[in-house]
């Protein structure tokens, strides 16, 4: 890519930094530059998000179905599957899917609620209810 | 307490991180792309089976922490790697470490990595920073991707080291031993094992899905997306590719623009002027990755999505690794 040519387009990550380029400048030689964005890869990255915010909105309405506890909806709201979660709780992953059954989550005692409280970064009250507040 | 370091940007946050960690303790010729191309970072691996991220596992550069590791061995600098069970205990040798003046690396997870924007936050655990300093509760955080020097409190530091899934990093800190003096001659050598390395990774590696026949392998398979995994998903999986390829720490074009730099770098050391022809076939690589970027986001906004454009999205990896192999070979045929 020639130095010339460098995308300065809006992305996320041009709010926070600009980005190192590896570019040619009129003589050949490779020089660095920096980027705001390349609008090619923000619709990559936009089209990742709205995926996921399809998964988690489908979550949802799988929890208000009764069809699957509030676990689930964390899940995809943290982009964790159960390996990751098994991990971050120490539960085994027989258990997490065993607490992904509304009627199994109701019943969690308050040390196993802790533990996806803190693995999904929320309180105990919004693991429950799905109220989260942040941006 | 705040130890002498300067903070440097770099493309790619391992490669920045061992230019800097390299620079700090007296290796002055070191530049990002020499500790890429020293390290045999240049890599084309689409591993079948693994999902990441509910799309294809592609990679454009070498397994993580393999690029410090071999610059440093190249260099003959010795090498300090540490992983910890307590978190306590990765806290306290990392005090040791700023107590002793010595900026360290750390691998980290970028999931619950505050400064970093919300849509860039997965669940990656390979990410690299350096720590030069604590001031009250914060340490002094030098991020390669970021312009400026940041910071972490302890809490949002000990929660990244030991961020979990997938190549976990266990709090694991690393550092080369210095003062170092490292001679042209030595960079020099340095750099003919690099390429003869990154030559073999790409023209010799087992397997169908990885090296340059992985390119064409993937180009192949992209054709039949369409049918097999419909319209809606093959354009993820094509974001998925674009991201790999583009997203924080490339360089751009997949690493290929750097791997180019890094040969016109090596002329300075080594007066052959078949680097800079070489070269020149990797920018014209990098290139290719980018019109083959722009082609799909042509799919994935849905402007395009016929067999047609998918074809042609396959063809331009398939030409991509001829040009690759071309080039490798070459480098293989130097002699040094």
């Amino acid at each position: 890519m020639e130095q010339k040519n460098v995308p300065q387009d809006e992305s996320a990550l041009g709010k926070v930094t600009r980005e190192v380029c590896y570019v040619t400048d009129e003589n050949g030689n490779y020089v660095t530059d920096l980027s705001t964005g390349w609008e090619v890869k923000k619709d990559a990255l936009d089209a990742a998000w709205k995926d996921i915010d399809g998964r988690i909105a489908a979550a949802m309405q799988k929890v208000d179905a009764s069809e699957a506890s509030p676990l689930l909806f964390f899940m995809e709201y943290r982009l964790m599957d159960i390996n990751i979660l098994s991990d971050y709780t120490g539960l085994w992953k027989w258990q997490i899917k065993r607490h992904l059954k509304p009627t199994v989550f109701k019943k969690l005692s308050p040390s196993t609620l802790q533990k996806y409280a803190e693995a999904f970064n929320v309180s105990i009250d919004s693991l429950k209810s799905m109220h989260i507040n942040e941006g | 307490m705040k130890v002498n370091f300067e903070h440097r940007q770099a493309a790619h946050c391992e490669t920045g991180v061992t230019t800097s960690l390299l620079q700090n303790i007296g290796v002055t010729q070191i530049t990002e792309p020499l500790a890429f191309g020293i390290g045999a970072g240049l890599f084309f691996a689409h591993i079948p089976l693994i999902k990441i991220n509910n799309g294809p596992a592609i990679a454009f550069r070498t397994l993580p922490g393999l690029i410090f590791k071999r610059t440093c061995n190249a260099l003959g600098i010795p090498v300090t790697r540490k992983k910890f069970r307590s978190k306590e205990e990765a806290a306290n040798f990392l005090q040791r470490q700023i107590d002793a003046g010595n900026p360290v690396g750390c691998q980290v997870g970028v999931y619950y990595l505050p400064y970093f924007p919300k849509e860039y936050r997965f669940h990656f655990n390979a990410h690299n920073l350096i720590v030069f300093g604590k001031e009250g509760d914060n340490y002094l955080v030098s991020d390669p991707i970021m312009e400026h020097a940041t910071s972490l409190s302890s809490y949002e530091l000990e929660r990244v080291r030991f961020a979990k899934g997938a190549l976990a990093p266990k709090g694991q800190i690393y550092y080369p031993t210095g003062p170092a003096h490292v001679t042209d001659e030595q960079i020099k050598k340095a750099i003919i094992k690099g390429i003869q390395k990154n030559v073999r990774n790409m023209l010799n590696i087992p397997g169908w899905f990885a090296g340059v026949k992985g390119i064409a392998y993937t180009g192949k398979n992209i054709k039949k997306w369409r049918d097999k995994l419909g319209l809606k998903t093959a354009g993820l999986y094509l974001a998925q590719l674009v991201r790999m390829q583009e997203e924080i720490g490339t360089g751009g074009g997949g690493f290929r623009y750097i791997y180019a730099a890094f040969l016109q770098q090596a002329y300075a050391y080594i007066p052959n002027e078949q680097l800079l022809e070489i070269s020149k076939e990797f920018t014209k690589a990098g290139d290719m990755w980018r019109n083959a970027a722009v082609q799909a986001a042509g799919i994935y906004k849905g402007r395009l999505g016929s067999q047609e454009d998918f074809d042609v999205m396959g063809n331009y990896l398939i030409d991509i690794a001829v040009i690759e192999r071309n080039a490798f070979t070459a480098l293989k045929n130097i002699k040094w």
